[in-house]
């Protein structure tokens, strides 16, 4: 930490200490998610029933598989942000702190890579299209 | 780093009036959290449930969408605790979005007065509510007719 100009004084501190990435990261990931969920919503309101063969169907088909892929990577992302400024602002010991992060990191990136193969497993193979 | 007990902490929500601004951030933050963990685990079983096949898919409907007229007493509780869940993501999705939507506006740099920032935060528990009893009010036409 500096104590030459505004910037050297502020660079550093806050408690996730890079805070402008972050900020700047959580909002593209919020459009991203904007963009990908109000796509979902219309592309299921869109679907005549939600029987296992129309449902099946629609998943299997490259425009829908792609942006669910997008979806899931961009929503864990956002996620991860996300829950990072809670845990920083509730976890006050470092030690605790650190464990939850790791948990954090282990749960978003588990469960994007979960949903991910999913859905590319069954585009690949799944239902006749 | 190791925190100085010595240095100020700023006053936490018992000391402060509750207000449409203040929940509407709150809410914000709750909301985010039920949806990273509740709403993303029934989206992941969900998709994992298409790709396991009609079984697989026809048990995770049982459970969140519709229990069935042969369901036993703890089969339709289950089938409606996963329904409150399912209606309380929904609506952490709406406050979630129209929040998330006041927050990118005030980043452009407008609302900052103290009228619209009270008139906006009525605006967002407005449009999620209302979003929230629109999709309830399809799906129970759809799935819980008659």
């Amino acid at each position: 930490m500096g104590n030459g100009t505004k910037l050297g004084r502020v660079r550093g501190l806050g408690s996730a200490k890079h805070g402008g990435k972050h900020w700047l990261d959580q909002r593209l990931t919020a459009v991203g998610n904007l963009l990908l969920t109000t796509w979902l919503v219309l592309s299921l309101l869109w679907l005549p029933n939600f029987d296992y063969e129309t449902v099946a169907a629609w998943l299997a088909q490259p425009s829908v598989a792609v942006p669910m892929i997008l979806m899931l990577a961009n929503i864990f992302w956002h996620v991860r942000l996300g829950l990072q400024v809670l845990i920083e602002d509730y976890v006050h010991d470092e030690g605790n702190k650190f464990a939850t992060l790791t948990l954090l990191n282990f749960y978003v990136i588990g469960a994007a890579a979960f949903g991910i193969f999913m859905v590319a497993k069954h585009a690949f193979t799944g239902a006749p299209a | 780093m190791a925190q100085n007990p010595n240095r100020p902490i700023s006053p936490h929500l018992q000391i402060y009036r509750w207000g449409p601004h203040m929940a509407v951030s709150i809410f914000h933050r709750a909301t985010g959290f039920v949806m990273a963990t509740a709403g993303m685990l029934t989206l992941l079983w969900w998709l994992a449930s298409i790709a396991g096949g009609p079984e697989s898919y026809a048990a995770f409907q049982s459970y969140v969408v519709s229990a069935g007229e042969e369901a036993t007493g703890i089969q339709v509780a289950i089938n409606w605790f996963f329904r409150l869940l399912a209606l309380g993501v929904t609506y952490s999705f709406f406050q979630h979005m129209f929040s998330g939507i006041r927050h990118l506006l005030m980043d452009l740099g407008a609302g900052y007065e103290l009228k619209t920032v009270r008139t906006w935060s009525i605006a967002v528990y407005i449009a999620a509510l209302t979003a929230t009893a629109l999709v309830a009010m399809l799906v129970a036409a759809r799935f819980m007719g008659a």
